[in-house]
């Protein structure tokens, strides 16, 4: 498969290319609407227990196996800052590749496939929210309500105890 | 005549090709060489030797490297002579064979690296060479056909039809460098055969089209001509006929050979000349009976084989849950396939599994330019080097066995004058063996020097600040001490060993490996290291362990014993840790469970179970964990593909219900204790009741 384009660069030229359509997989958190890249998703299935990894943080819920792969899984909703999610059978993982790495995401629904032009990707007002705004890459107005962009990229460079270390 | 061209890319490809024999034929002369300087080597290792520097010489040849050309020329000579029986094997002709080995080895590094070698590169051992050469004879190869004239008869006159298959130049041959060669030998008329060449749309560059038919007047035997075409004589169709010794004949072969019609007219062999040449090879198409294929296939193969034991052990699993037991003929079928996955795990394993004899060949040579630097005596002794290993940990074991081998003469041998003195023979004997032992191999490095001066090694550790001073140990805790940072006893810093990074690196390597360490010894008899060190470092032989709801691998090589402690056998001590005394030991508990967070585990080690665990330094360790599940080979799974690094974490595997389980890195786990302790004294503000002892 080729390597997903990287999604931190979402909307953030949205005029250099008024004319280019892009894909993105939203889904539910909470009450709220997000969506990613539909180019870095490998692929989407339920929520199935997670072997957990020791001295983590709160949003890394552990590890699966997806096929002989060991895969790490997060929770979106904890990410955020909102508490984990209770999982059940009905909750989903997404299952991304950023960076050459392959991780899960678990959220609570996948909703829908967006067809969005690139201009139509609006900034984020600087807002004052529990979430790091640096993974928020735009909005997206679908319909009457909003889908936020997000930069995995972003939201997953430092994640875990040893990257600040490395980088140092 | 068109030479074949190849793009950079199929140049590159058979340059690589190329260097990877070398480097497996100078090791077979290392090996060959080695069998040689301890006299027990015949004349099946001076053939070996001539033909890995002759195959070495050959493929040099091709890729245009003179200087390696050049030096394998002199070097084949000599070896060509002592073969013949024309000079004798004395130590002075050993020590030039030995010396150009290295030069010649060091000229293929210099090749490899795409650096021409300084002028005067190995000059000396040239000039040694030729010297031995001319000891009673002239330096040339074509000694060798000049020495066997006064046998050969005068002149004789060969003809030869050199017809090579399709396939030649993808086995890196040139005819070129064969014709050449010949006409060394004498006086040569060389007919190019065209009649296979297709149209130009047609034409393959990496097929050979064209035969030769040639004419050779030479003062040599019909076996020096055969010898010419020992590289290709199972890649082409050839016959060499020996027409005539007459002037008669010669001015006939002299008619026909400039006709290009005529050699046309001669394409088909005589069967009967080329069954005389080829009875030569049989010796040779038996060492053909190996492939080469890139580890990275391997790898994949071993992968793929690995998930399907887990998809195996998975599809079983569930079809004894969701079946009745009376269903024998289903439960058979499962028996079966698990047999079956097993073997193939095997033999999958077995593909990446080569003899230590690799590595253990390098060590004669070692002992033999170590003991001459410091003077000593030294007879190695091996046995095993037939043991099979994973080809990752052999590649490990390389450096550590060099260097405690090293050791083993610089430090562990007494001089000759200590020896005598001492009532022990002049020369010292350093056993290396190794054997297999379930799961690991052990190697045993064993000397029967001095032995380790306790007193020594401990008031050199304080002086040091490794220990400190008045501080009481063990005799083994003081052995110990030569695996410790910075720790080294030479007297003096030798050109040999003794710089201070020594057994400890060893000991890393070999920890790396998942291996351990041990030393036992006694003073004036000798020293003895024993390596254990896993088959492979692609499966585990595990224990599982729960710990609440979670399952976590412990590597079984480490466990001791397990045992259910009474809560006598519990004690807490200042700081927040617990020891368990067992048979008069004390040893420190490590509670899984809190280290790792898990919930609803067993807290009281008397209600859940201690494994006890022995680390690479010796010293042992408790694991509180709630029970055992069971003894399992798991296969090995990265988690830092994906993630982070997991202090405590080595790795993870799946278990047969499709779930990961993780492999404790137990060698971490102290550390990790170490750290979590200070966190939670730092935490906890009201200090924890100190001594909770019933």
């Amino acid at each position: 498969m080729a390597e997903p384009q990287d999604p931190s660069s979402t909307g953030t030229d949205a005029g250099a290319a008024a004319s280019q359509t892009r894909q993105f997989i939203s889904f539910r958190v909470g009450d709220d609407e997000f969506a990613i890249d539909i180019m870095a998703v490998r692929e989407i299935k339920g929520w199935t227990e997670t072997t957990i990894l020791p001295n983590q943080q709160e949003y890394m819920l552990g590890v699966l196996n997806l096929r002989g792969t060991i895969v790490p899984i997060f929770d979106l909703r904890c990410r955020f800052g909102l508490g984990l999610t209770t999982a059940t059978r009905s909750h989903v993982v997404i299952i991304v590749s950023i960076g050459g790495r392959i991780l899960g995401l678990l959220v609570d629904a996948v909703s829908d496939i967006l067809t969005v032009n690139a201009a139509d990707i609006r900034p984020v007002p600087d807002v004052d929210q529990p979430v790091d705004s640096a993974f928020l890459a735009g909005i997206i107005a679908v319909g009457d309500s909003m889908v936020v962009l997000l930069s995995l990229e972003n939201l997953f460079s430092h994640h875990g105890p040893a990257d600040t270390a490395v980088a140092a | 005549m068109p030479t074949p061209t190849f793009g950079s890319d199929e140049l590159a490809q058979f340059r690589k090709t190329f260097f990877e024999e070398c480097t497996e034929l100078l090791a077979d002369l290392e090996e060959r060489l080695g069998a040689l300087a301890a006299f027990s080597g015949d004349i099946e290792s001076l053939n070996a030797i001539f033909r890995a520097v002759h195959s070495v010489k050959a493929g040099a040849g091709a890729f245009g490297y003179s200087v390696l050309v050049g030096f394998a020329h002199r070097f084949e000579a000599l070896l060509d002579r002592l073969r013949d029986g024309k000079a004798e094997l004395d130590e002075r002709t050993l020590a030039a064979l030995v010396a150009a080995a290295d030069v010649f080895s060091a000229l293929v590094d210099l090749a490899r690296q795409g650096e021409s070698p300084a002028d005067d590169f190995g000059a000396d051992v040239a000039e040694e060479l030729a010297a031995l050469l001319d000891g009673d004879g002239p330096a040339r190869p074509a000694a060798r056909a000049a020495a066997e004239a006064p046998e050969a008869p005068a002149e004789r006159i060969y003809r030869i039809v050199f017809r090579p298959n399709a396939e030649l130049f993808r086995h890196a041959n040139e005819p070129l460098y064969l014709i050449r060669e010949l006409k060394a030998l004498g006086t040569l008329t060389v007919d190019c055969d065209l009649t296979r060449l297709p149209s130009f749309e047609a034409l393959n560059v990496d097929d050979a089209y064209l035969s030769w038919t040639m004419t050779l007047r030479a003062e040599c035997r019909p076996a020096t001509v055969a010898e010419v075409f020992e590289f290709v004589d199972d890649e082409c169709e050839l016959t060499i006929e020996e027409i005539a010794a007459t002037p008669a004949v010669q001015a006939e072969a002299a008619a026909v050979t400039p006709a290009a019609p005529a050699a046309r007219a001669t394409p088909t062999p005589a069967p009967a000349a080329a069954a005389r040449t080829s009875g030569a090879t049989a010796g040779k198409s038996a060492a053909m009976s190996s492939i080469r294929v890139d580890l990275a296939r391997v790898d994949r193969l071993v992968n793929m084989v690995g998930e399907l034991v887990i998809a195996q052990a998975m599809l079983a699993q569930q079809f004894v849950e969701s079946h009745d037991r009376d269903d024998s003929a289903g439960l058979q079928g499962f028996e079966h396939l698990a047999g079956l996955t097993r073997e193939l795990q095997e033999c999958v394993m077995a593909i990446r599994m080569q003899p230590l004899k690799s590595v253990f060949s390098r060590m004669p040579r070692l002992v033999r330019d170590v003991s001459h630097k410091t003077g000593k005596e030294v007879r190695l002794e091996m046995a095993g080097e037939q043991t099979e290993v994973d080809k990752t940990v052999i590649e490990e074991l390389a450096d550590p066995l060099t260097h405690m081998i090293r050791n083993a003469v610089d430090h562990g041998i007494e001089d000759t004058a200590a020896r005598l003195a001492a009532g022990k023979p002049a020369e010292g004997v350093i056993r290396l063996s190794a054997q297999h032992a379930g799961s690991n191999i052990l190697i045993h490095v064993e000397d029967d020097g001095a032995g380790l001066d306790r007193d020594r090694l401990l008031a050199k550790a304080i002086e040091k600040g490794i220990v400190p001073a008045g501080v009481k140990l063990s005799g083994e805790e003081i052995d110990e001490l030569i695996f410790a940072p910075g720790f080294s006893t030479a007297a003096a810093v030798t050109d040999v060993s003794g710089r201070g990074v020594g057994m400890d690196v060893v000991r890393r390597n070999i920890m790396a490996l998942g291996g351990r360490v041990q030393v036992v010894s006694t003073l004036g008899r000798g020293t003895r290291f024993t390596l254990v060190i896993p088959l492979t470092l692609a499966v585990l032989d595990g224990m599982v362990v729960a710990v609440g709801w979670e399952k976590y691998i412990l590597p079984l090589t480490s466990i001791v014993e397990s045992f259910r402690p009474d809560r006598g056998q519990i004690r807490s001590v200042p700081g927040g840790g617990e020891v368990a005394s067992i048979r008069g030991e004390f040893v420190r508990l490590i509670h899984l469970a809190r280290l790792f967070g898990v919930h609803e585990a067993v807290d009281d080690p008397s209600q859940g179970l201690v494994v006890l665990i022995e680390l690479a330094n010796g010293s042992k360790l408790g694991i509180v964990v709630d029970e055992l599940i069971g003894q399992q080979q798991v296969v090995i799974k990265s988690l830092q593909d994906n993630h982070d690094p997991v202090p405590g974490i080595s790795g993870a595997t799946i278990l047969g219900n499709g779930r990961v389980a993780l492999i404790v890195d137990i060698e971490e786990l102290t550390r990790l204790n170490d750290r979590s302790d200070r966190a939670a004294r730092r935490a906890d503000a009201p200090p924890r009741p100190l001594l909770v002892n019933a």
